[in-house]
């Protein structure tokens, strides 16, 4: 009998690995994934929300995402959350990419506005965001400024003059996280991040150009500033080296501090400590700076992004609309409010590859989406298409309002080496009107959609089950990669 | 004896490397690590670092030993092609005396292939077998 014979279908598109799968689980697990999905899913990562389900003062229910695969300790779209009485922190539910994120910029351009300018849009872009491995960003930090950037996130960089004020209005925590604490900061994190400051790293981060190529929902696009044929701008990134040293220098020390606090833990990575403890406090304040870190390095971007139209297309950013639409975390643990069983509760929510999709009427949401809810936003990858969804009040309900984060990898990059071709994937881009442009072919291989789960089918289950609904459909133009 | 060679993982990559002694493992750990990020054949060793760490076990050891290759490669903007590795045992652990060598990125001279972005401790492993073999998976 597999572990999979232990679970239970209990309506369309959701599963629940009942409490007594296992006798250590203190919540359940349930799994929002396709009959198809769930065939292909490896056991491991069923394994893995299991152990979730035993840490101390997990709440309701260890909760797998549509696009769920399995990661270290703690899955890969995975959402879990903890009693601030009795529960952990794990830098585990969390991952070494801390605020791991998407931003959506819009504008009142259509394709027909910049067709002529594609190809000098795309190598501008290419050349004034840093990306790839051993980039450095463009500005230079004095020593005692990263602990401002640490600590204030995109209000640092709106005040150095990267942005607009309007812009922190928009983006998830409005871009800081108050718990940060810079001084808890390791030396190691900060010097890594120093010279990393506004870059777009590797790997699966990407800046695209976009055209919204679907509507499905015109009231809520409408709330969202978003119209068919509109050009946006999407970025994918994160902390960089500052917070994977953030989370690597702490699963070193949670894997002091949950033999000293007598936690049972069936895999090492869920290292984690009690939440009144010393060492979650520090992990959860400089885990905080490391999303700062995130924001402002986003938000550096986002200006050169605005700077890079300017100067191609000749008009002012304001004069093209070029407001941010949202910035979603998919990376992060945070302390919410949410009902269990009938009551309201503070909780600490760690989110791993997934995004927030908190429903109408949430006060964390700005004022001019909270009637709809918030936007979430999906990346696809390489020349697939992207989404934007909302929030819903069944989120709130059964995912601590959650949802998924992206498409998630199928195959392993020598895998996609050996099946692709860099050249030939360049060229059936092309054919198909998308232009790419990447520090090495390596990477155009290793990244070819062919290597990572079809996102349409994670975002339709999301819609299907009701956990987040669609709004739009971005369909890539220009992709540049690191 | 290979020096080391690589094992996948869907969403990153995994390498074994091999050694007479551990500390010639450790040394070869390094090698696949940066062929990883570059191609060593390519990389000069003209500038060298030393540093020394120490930890309460053989593979916290490798850890911390493979974080504090990736840390200077991040901050001293080099890749590393030659790793001189001395380890003690002490009392209460292990002791690492690292000199590596290699020469700042210039990629219009060396390969330019993948970030890494930490090291995990998943599968890590040191085997104190004939030879010496280690384990390490890195999240990329």
């Amino acid at each position: 009998m597999t572990i999979k014979d232990n679970i239970n279908k209990i309506r369309d598109n959701v599963y629940e690995i009942p409490g007594s799968f296992n006798k250590k689980m203190r919540a359940s697990g349930r799994l929002y994934i396709d009959d198809e999905s769930f065939e292909a899913l490896e056991e491991g990562a069923i394994e893995q929300i299991v152990n979730v389900a035993c840490l101390p003062g997990v709440q309701r229910y260890s909760i797998g995402l549509p696009d769920i695969h399995f990661g270290y300790g703690f899955p890969i779209g995975g959402v879990a959350a903890f009693s601030m009485r009795n529960g952990i922190v794990s830098p585990g539910g969390v991952g070494f990419d801390i605020n791991c994120g998407v931003r959506l910029i819009k504008s009142n351009l259509t394709l027909a506005d910049i067709e002529e300018h594609l190809d000098e849009l795309t190598e501008k872009l290419f050349k004034n965001i840093p990306s790839g491995v051993g980039s450095k960003g463009k500005i230079r930090l004095d020593e005692g400024e990263i602990d401002k950037v640490l600590d204030y996130g995109a209000e640092w960089a709106v005040e150095n003059g990267y942005g607009w004020p309007e812009d922190l209005e928009v983006l998830e925590e409005n871009g800081r996280m108050v718990d940060a604490d810079s001084s808890i900061v390791s030396d190691k994190a900060k010097k890594r991040g120093i010279p990393q400051l506004g870059s777009l790293g590797s790997g699966n981060h990407f800046l695209e150009i976009q055209e919204v190529d679907e509507i499905f929902n015109e009231e809520v696009a409408k709330v969202f500033g978003l119209e068919k044929g509109m050009i946006v701008i999407m970025v994918h990134s994160g902390s960089r080296g500052c917070g994977h040293q953030v989370c690597s220098d702490y699963l070193r020390q949670m894997d002091k501090a949950y033999k000293k606090y007598k936690i049972q833990i069936d895999d090492r990575q869920l290292a984690c400590a009690p939440l009144d403890s010393k060492e979650a406090q520090n992990y959860i304040q400089a885990m905080s700076a490391a999303a700062n870190y995130a924001w402002a390095n986003r938000q550096l971007m986002t200006h050169w992004i605005r700077e890079t139209f300017e100067e191609v297309l000749g008009k002012s950013a304001k004069d093209m609309e070029m407001d941010i639409v949202y910035d979603v975390a998919h990376n992060i643990v945070k302390m919410e409010s949410h009902k269990v069983y009938n009551r309201e509760e503070d909780l600490l929510v760690h989110r791993k590859g997934a995004t927030r999709a908190f429903g109408p009427g949430r006060e964390e949401v700005p004022e001019k989406y909270r009637a709809v809810g918030q936007p979430v936003l999906i990346p696809g990858t390489m020349g697939t298409a992207s989404y934007v969804l909302h929030g819903t009040q069944t989120a709130m309900d059964e995912t601590f309002g959650s949802t998924a984060h992206g498409a998630g990898r199928i195959l392993s990059r020598s895998q996609a080496k050996k099946d692709y071709n860099p050249d030939e994937i360049t060229g059936e881009m092309e054919s198909k009107g998308i232009k790419i442009k990447a520090t090495s072919k390596h990477v155009i291989a290793e990244e070819a959609p062919g290597a990572y789960k079809d996102v349409d089918s994670v975002v339709r289950v999301s819609d299907s089950t009701g956990i987040a609904k669609l709004v739009a459909k971005l369909k890539p133009l220009a992709v540049c990669k690191g | 004896m290979k020096k080391f060679e690589y094992f996948d993982v869907t969403a990153d990559i995994g390498f074994k490397a091999y050694g007479n002694d551990l500390d010639e493992a450790f040394e070869n750990a390094g090698l696949a690590m940066f062929n990883i990020i570059s191609n060593t054949d390519e990389v000069d060793a003209v500038n060298s670092i030393s540093f020394e760490i120490s930890s309460e076990d053989e593979v916290s050891l490798l850890y911390d030993y493979l974080e504090e290759l990736l840390f200077h490669h991040e901050i001293d903007f080099m890749l590393f092609s030659d790793f001189d590795v001395e380890i003690k045992k002490l009392a209460d652990g292990y002791s690492l005396n690292a000199t590596i060598m290699g020469e700042p990125i210039d990629w219009d001279k060396h390969e330019r292939k993948t970030e890494i972005k930490a090291i995990t401790f998943h599968m890590m492993d040191v085997k104190d077998s004939r030879p010496f073999e280690l384990q390490a998976i890195v999240d990329l």
